[in-house]
């Protein structure tokens, strides 16, 4: 993994003027170590103290490094970092467009948030490396009204310091679940109908995204591990993580500890060592939410004992996907959540595929029929499956997938509870909801 | 030697589930209980190349295209 284009300490020194040589984060706190999820974002000054300034890597010497570190993307694909760049660099004669992507739509998630709002220059050290590294002019900030401040105020400092090569804009992602979907930013960005996805057929983002230019969008926390790999190399990248999956992730976890958590993790490293749960802690809850709504459950048992890696959460027909760790507790019923939350994710459609629009409709009614009148439920628990098959792959952008994935998923966790339902009713229960649903969800254009 | 296959692609914004493509192309597309497409195979078989192609043009929102590769 040695690679003769790592940055020397001199080049890492280059806008420290004396100031003594900056060590690399030792831990499994790489990104958040000491700095905290709340309070104030940490200013310049105190950036450049703690990291240091991003060397500057010539050429494609820093798409090898990229390669050798490993890196994943953290938006909830797990594609490699790397191949993206290196598509975008060579999609286009026209110069490309940088998308800094935390509209974070999930509504379990918080890790980018706390992210773009505490580190919000490590994110822009990201987003401009990326920029120099593709070859683009333009960096937009895609993030929701509450990071605008944070953002903002870093982008001006950096301005008034004369860092940065390139023009950066700070975009509003609406309060949408799709808000982040790859194409939905893209026509936030260009002021089309606002995280409403498009159909991009055989011409991808990466050839032709805003403007009609090559765009990378990359989401917020896998530009912020960018950053610090151009700081410190592949070599140490990798000292945590494994071969497969490198590195610390940033999760958010709900239902294990009074108030949900931001947890940095190395990933592989088992759940439940994450969670400070042994396998004799699994009846404590029903069933593990990974990745967010357009994850997918795991029961206690699996989860505790799997290491924490996408490979890992695929065999279970889950993801890790953007970072969301969610314990249901034994007091709620979960066809009630997955209910729930289905008919919260029907409603965050764009309404535009046909296929979509009716299956995801009639998807939210038979599982809230199994949830509340489960004799009400034509063709038992084995239709749901099916009108599941009849989503997938359908839509424009994969968020039918994603719902499918999410109730195919319970179906398998929560079975026995099922078969409960149909023979002896609905669960009566005064427990509050547990998984959150943002409070205001109108719905977006009907077809 | 490469020899060129061909796929079907569906727009699913544009497509408004007229229906046509599976009346002209029965052996490769079927209807949803709404009416809308589903594609059944990856590849159109030659001997179907032409019917595909009037599906293709006969669409009425043009949300259905036929696509060569060549790998």
């Amino acid at each position: 993994m040695m690679n003769s284009a790592a940055p020397t300490s001199t080049a890492r020194s280059s806008a420290g003027s004396g100031r003594p040589a900056v060590q690399p984060p030792a831990g499994a706190e790489r990104l958040l170590g000491g700095v905290g999820t709340q309070g104030a974002a940490v200013g310049l000054a105190e950036h450049l103290d703690r990291w240091g300034s991003v060397p500057t890597w010539r050429g494609t010497a820093f798409l090898d490094e990229l390669d050798a570190s490993g890196l994943r993307g953290h938006g909830g694909a797990w594609f490699p970092v790397g191949t993206k760049w290196r598509s975008v660099r060579k999609a286009g004669l026209r110069s490309p467009v940088v998308v800094a992507n935390g509209a974070e739509g999930e509504p379990a998630s918080g890790k980018d948030r706390v992210l773009v709002q505490q580190l919000p220059h490590l994110v822009l050290d990201g987003a401009v490396l990326a920029a120099a590294t593709v070859g683009a002019g333009r960096v937009y900030v895609h993030v929701p009204s509450g990071a605008v401040p944070a953002v903002s105020r870093a982008i001006e400092e950096r301005r008034q310091a004369g860092l940065d090569p390139c023009d950066i804009e700070v975009v509003v992602a609406p309060d949408r679940f799709l808000a982040g979907q790859e194409t939905a930013a893209v026509a936030t960005i260009i002021g089309r109908k606002p995280a409403t996805p498009t159909f991009v057929g055989l011409k991808p983002v990466r050839e032709q995204g805003v403007g009609g230019r090559p765009t990378l969008v990359q989401n917020v926390e896998s530009l912020a591990h960018a950053a610090l790999i151009a700081r410190f190399g592949a070599e140490w990248f990798r000292r945590v993580g494994t071969s497969q999956s490198p590195g610390t992730v940033l999760l958010t976890v709900t239902g294990r500890w009074a108030e949900p958590r931001i947890v940095e993790a190395p990933l592989g490293v088992p759940l439940g060592e994450i969670l400070q749960l042994g396998l004799g802690d699994a009846r404590s809850f029903q069933g593990v939410l990974l990745g967010g709504y357009g994850g997918g459950w795991v029961t206690p048992k699996e989860a505790l004992a799997m290491p924490l890696t996408e490979e890992a959460a695929r065999q279970y027909g889950s993801s890790i996907g953007a970072g969301v760790v969610a314990l249901l507790p034994t007091n709620v019923c979960p066809l009630s959540e997955v209910s729930r939350v289905v008919t919260y994710l029907e409603g965050q459609g764009a309404g535009q595929c046909g296929p979509c629009v009716n299956g995801l409709a009639v998807l939210a009614n038979a599982v809230s029929q199994l949830a509340h009148r489960p004799n009400a439920l034509r063709g038992g628990v084995a239709a749901i499956p099916s009108l599941c098959g009849l989503v997938e792959g359908r839509g424009a952008c994969r968020h039918p997938d994603g719902v499918a994935r999410f109730v195919r998923t319970a179906l398998r966790v929560y079975g026995d509870h099922a078969g409960l339902h149909l023979q002896r009713g609905p669960c009566h229960t005064s427990a509050s909801p547990f998984l959150p649903i943002p409070r205001t969800a109108p719905r977006q254009g009907a077809r | 030697m490469k020899r060129p296959r061909f796929s079907l692609v569906i727009n699913p914004i544009a497509c408004d589930g007229h229906g046509v493509c599976a009346e002209l192309l029965p052996e490769c597309i079927r209807l949803d209980p709404w009416g809308f497409p589903i594609l059944e195979s990856g590849e159109i078989p030659v001997e179907l190349l032409g019917h595909a192609e009037r599906a293709a043009i006969s669409c009425p929102r043009l949300a259905l295209t036929l696509v060569k590769r060549t790998s």
